[in-house]
């Protein structure tokens, strides 16, 4: 019995040290180390959270070792086997966890409010030199997911990029965010916690860089054949290359008109950045609405034509160009298409082989 | 016109359908194919199709239908672990340029299918499994209230697990994820079969899994031993009833997701598509009202088992019986509520993300009393560090870890940096190889001498637990780190060269995990090989404390000769300290059910239309289903279904076994 117990400590705390030197270097990565003040808030709110659990974890973990040890048969320690209740001792093992669960509950009410991502920040800096300059308008930003790559539009600017997200420091930028077909969360761990962006729906962030970087932002959420790929570039520049940056942008001669934007649309994987010099200013609300597609009636006009009696179909329902398919079970013969196995290994190393195409 | 004509007979079956074109895949069917005519041809050759038909595949005996049950999640957990292995390597290798060795199409099911069969095809059948085994003689029945039911069910989860299976060599599988996410599950983003395999496996399976649930719930009802009021239950029997009233509510919710996925892909109808009307964020919410329940339904009996063995090996009554049996009730109820935290970052709002977050939280309060009344059911303990006992400590670090991941998910602002990186997929591996895994193999060890008269070898016991217990470790902490790091989950390839090292720890990892299930198969092997110097004769081997101790190893059909008469908690030790001597005459007949085909039948056709169904082949689909509407009704004209054992024959199997030990030996 002896010998059993004494590798599962030492184990024990070789593994708290490897634990540790990671934590360590997680410390420099972008989640722990964040630009931003709202990532900043987040991360501390992991610290605090950890800590006041270890309040309970370290002494339970220990008394687990210590009973296992001290009680283990044959070693003399107290037997008593009819030891089965006690008031006091349950009085406290269930109010100790009530008690920090109170606390964290106080601490996810008010950082949860604060830290919505729907609203406005009340501060774009910790730095009170820059606090007490007026504060600038917040930078707005459109976000688009699109299989696989990421649209960027600037309305304000008049300018629009793929992967590629560049922001002014020590300035609120609020981004509306939105997709075209896949669910996927638009994330930067340098700049705030990610929010999903869904099709026909739209989500807000509202956060700020607090120094230059040159880092990347990505999808957090699963969605498809190009997903691994699916990343951006996020530069943090001061706002008088952020004004150099929109200028070279706008001289970069390409738009972003319907026929490039029904190019882009199509689904394409590890998409290098692009920029287009000018963007048609209603694309967002047509690409929220679903209505991007000449003909393709957007969402408010329908539900402006549904009638108010229930259960009524609303008009031009059958006249509704859509790319859906058709279902199973209503498809002729030839219409079943087949189901090849495509599925195969690759020689690691392989960069051409992506698989098959949809 | 002949294209059109084996579109009619085949629907999109092709030979293109199976991979000829990959020799792993076609060398992985072709070793499967001679190994399942291996066995085929040796049942033949000692003619134990009889055997085979009458004592296991009609069995209505539930302890046979639990191992049933238990060999099925076995023998799905090798396939899964496989899946995680296949997953491993690739993340250890694709770096920069390298694409590692499965293009975005074949990992993308490789995930997928890891995480289903792990849920649906190893936790879901090993708990199963270990409830219809234990449950019964534990509250001194003689059988389940349906056991025709329970066959039933039992064989629908092999109908779904055996379409799973046939997804590796026909066709594909669901690259959607474990739930079959939309958008990428829709007809328009996955219009093959991927997705129609993953339904219809699950919605015949689910229905396996709601019927056993429904069987359970009544079996602890209606058919305890007189004198086991509701709080003399044994702890695993109140964990039991908990996670099957639970499975009852939450499975509908599933089903009908399911059903409606499948109304859009085969129909047409618009319930989760982007366009006209339809909402993606409804599956999401549909899922996960079951999935976080389910999480329960899998733990909740886990923590039973940890209980009985954490009694049994202290020698000691269980510390806190009564708060025990509230916290597995109070838990139950908050599961219900929390499932939204599984998207707080869809954008509910400030308000509903706080209450979905605090809920989750509470469920910590019963779930830590727990964990202290194991911690005090050691204090003043004599405890013996017998593999079962083993596998208790090491939940019990492992999981409080899990646990404190878990907390921190629930706070939203963390959750916000934190929703779908690795260090989630690190913190529910935690709880479920540290809570699940571990119980199903203390459970397993625990039980496996009442199941089949002797006990498991202790060396490989050993090895099995180590390679588990640190594999876990090895393979989980990385992740944790990585994740901390704002690595992304389901990724099949990486641009930063500096995550490498802690993927390959990571595969290592996995690898001693796959000791540790080596192990288990040479332990079980090892153990059939070596039963008579392993055989328990007493009944009783571990020093028991609940009425499955009280018969004899391997039990009797009928369990019990004599309805047991249960006046304490411990009804067992409770026996043995007052003298209990086993009656030796006036034996009476016994009210058993027969066995039935019908279970195997029914649950095959219903495997042949969902293969139909996944194949467009509508004349089969037809075809099976009026076959299964008939085999139901015509099931229902069999009156033949109970008989009575005679006195006698009791009396003949009762002396033929070796008596239980006697009290107060």
């Amino acid at each position: 019995m002896t010998q059993r117990l004494h590798p599962r400590t030492r184990r024990f705390g070789t593994l708290i040290l490897v634990a540790a030197v990671g934590l360590l270097s997680a410390c420099q990565r972008g989640v722990l180390n964040p630009a931003g003040d709202v990532a900043r808030q987040q991360r501390d709110i992991i610290y605090i959270s950890t800590g006041l659990m270890l309040l309970i974890i370290v002494p339970v973990m220990l008394l687990i070792v210590i009973f296992a040890w001290r009680y283990r048969k044959g070693q003399g320690g107290t037997y008593d086997p009819e030891f089965d209740h006690s008031t006091s001792l349950e009085l406290v093992i269930w109010s100790a966890p009530l008690l920090i669960i109170i606390m964290l509950g106080a601490l996810t009410w008010s950082s949860t409010h604060l830290l919505d991502p729907f609203r406005p920040l009340d501060r774009v800096t910790t730095d009170p030199a820059l606090a007490a300059e007026p504060r600038q308008e917040a930078l707005h930003v459109q976000v688009v997911s699109m299989d696989w790559k990421w649209l960027f539009i600037y309305p304000d600017q008049g300018i629009a990029t793929v992967n590629e997200l560049v922001l002014p420091v020590n300035r609120e930028v609020r981004f509306d965010i939105t997709s075209t077909n896949m669910m996927n969360t638009f994330y930067a761990p340098t700049l705030a916690g990610m929010i999903y962006a869904m099709p026909g729906m739209q989500s807000q962030l509202h956060a700020v860089l607090n120094r230059p970087v040159d880092d990347e932002g990505f999808s957090a959420n699963y969605s498809g054949r190009g997903f691994s790929d699916m990343r951006f570039a996020l530069h943090g520049v001061d706002s008088g290359k952020f004004d150099q940056w929109v200028a070279s942008s706008k001289g970069s001669g390409r738009t972003l008109d319907l026929p490039t934007y029904l190019q882009l649309l199509k689904p394409s994987e590890k998409v290098p950045a692009m920029r287009f010099a000018g963007v048609d200013q209603d694309l967002y609300r047509r690409i929220l609405e679903r209505c991007v597609e000449p003909g393709k009636p957007c969402a408010t006009e329908v539900m402006a034509h549904e009638p108010m009696g229930a259960g009524a179909m609303p008009a031009g329902r059958e006249s509704m160009p859509t790319n859906k398919p058709e279902g199973a079970l209503m498809k002729s013969p030839g219409e079943k298409g087949a189901q090849p196995n495509r599925n195969r290994f690759v020689a690691p190393g392989n960069e051409a082989d992506k698989g098959p195409t949809h | 016109m002949d294209q059109s004509l084996s579109k009619i007979i085949f629907g999109r079956l092709s030979w293109e359908s199976i991979p000829l074109h990959e020799p792993i895949l076609l060398g992985t069917f072709i070793v499967v194919a001679l190994g399942g005519i291996a066995v085929l041809a040796a049942v033949t050759k000692f003619k134990l199709w009889g055997y085979l038909w009458r004592e296991w595949l009609t069995s209505v005996d539930h302890k046979k239908i639990g191992i049933m049950y238990l060999i099925l999640g076995i023998i799905m957990l090798v396939r899964g672990f496989a899946d995680a292995v296949m997953m491993r390597a690739q993340q250890a290798i694709a770096f920069g340029a390298n694409q590692g060795y499965l293009p975005p199409h074949h990992y993308d099911q490789v995930f997928t299918a890891h995480g289903t069969i792990m849920i649906f095809f190893v936790a879901i059948p090993l708990v199963v499994g270990l409830v219809n085994l234990v449950m019964p003689l534990q509250i001194g029945a003689r059988d389940v209230a349906f056991p025709f039911l329970n066959s039933l069910s039992l064989w629908l989860t092999v109908a779904g697990a055996v379409l799973v299976m046939i997804s590796l060599f026909i066709g594909e599988f669901s690259t959607a994820g474990w739930l079959n996410y939309v958008p990428v599950a829709n007809l328009q983003n996955s219009p093959g079969t991927g997705p129609d395999y993953y339904l219809w496996a699950l919605q015949i399976a689910g229905v396996g899994t709601t019927l056993s649930a429904i069987n359970m719930v009544t079996t602890i009802i209606k058919m305890r031993a007189p004198g086991m009021t509701m709080m003399k239950m044994p702890v695993f029997t109140w964990t039991a009833l908990c996670s099957n009233v639970l499975a009852i509510a939450i499975f509908p919710a599933l089903t009908g997701a399911f059903a409606l996925l499948m109304l859009d892909r085969y129909v047409g109808t618009n319930f989760f598509t982007n366009d006209l009307g339809g909402n993606p964020m409804m599956y999401w919410n549909l899922v996960w009202i079951w999935g976080h329940p389910e999480v329960y339904v899998l733990v909740l009996p886990a923590f039973g088992i940890y209980s009985e063995i954490t009694s049994t090996f202290t020698g000691k009554r269980l510390f806190g019986y009564s708060s025990m049996v509230y916290a597995t009730v109070v838990i139950t109820i908050l599961s219900y509520i929390v499932w939204l935290h599984h998207f707080f970052t869809m954008g509910s709002g400030a308000s509903v993300n706080s209450f979905f977050g605090i809920a989750t939280m509470v469920i910590s309060i019963p779930t830590g009393a727990k964990i202290f009344n194991w911690l005090f059911t050691m204090y003043r303990g004599s405890i013996r560090f017998e593999l079962p006992m083993m596998w208790v400590v090491a939940f019990m670090l492992t999981f409080t870890v899990g646990g404190m991941t878990g907390v921190l998910l629930a706070v939203p602002p963390a959750d916000f940096v934190l929703h779908n990186s690795l260090f989630l997929v690190a913190h529910f591996h935690n709880v479920i190889i540290g809570g699940v895994v571990f119980a199903m193999f203390a459970g397993m060890t625990y039980w496996f001498p009442k199941a089949f008269g002797f006990k498991l070898d202790e060396f490989w016991g050993k090895v099995a637990f180590w390679g588990w217990v640190i594999g876990y470790w090895v393979a989980w902490t990385p992740i944790y780190i990585v994740g901390l790091m704002g690595t992304t989950r389901r990724v099949s390839h990486f641009n930063d060269p500096t995550l490498q090292p802690w993927f390959v720890v990571a595969a290592i990892g996995a690898l001693i995990i796959g000791v540790g299930i080596i192990g288990f198969v040479i332990q079980v092997a090892v153990s059939i090989k070596n039963r008579e110097k392993l055989r328990d004769t007493t009944g009783d081997p571990w020093d028991g404390r609940t009425l499955e101790w009280s018969t004899s190893s391997p039990p009797p059909f009928y369990n019990f000769a004599f309805t047991p008469v249960v006046s304490d908690l411990d009804a067992w030790y409770d026996m043995k300290d007052r003298g209990y001597q086993k009656p030796s005459g006036g034996f009476r007949p016994i009210h058993m059910p027969h066995n039935t085909g019908a279970g195997v039948i029914i649950s095959a056709i219903a495997m042949v239309m969902g293969f139909a169904m996944i194949w467009y082949i509508w004349w089969l689909a037809a075809l099976s289903f009026v076959s299964l509407i008939a085999a139901i009704i015509i099931h229902t004209f069999n009156y033949n279904r109970d008989y009575y054992v005679p006195a006698d024959e009791v009396e003949q199997v009762e002396n033929a076994r070796v008596r239980p030990a006697v009290a107060g030996a």
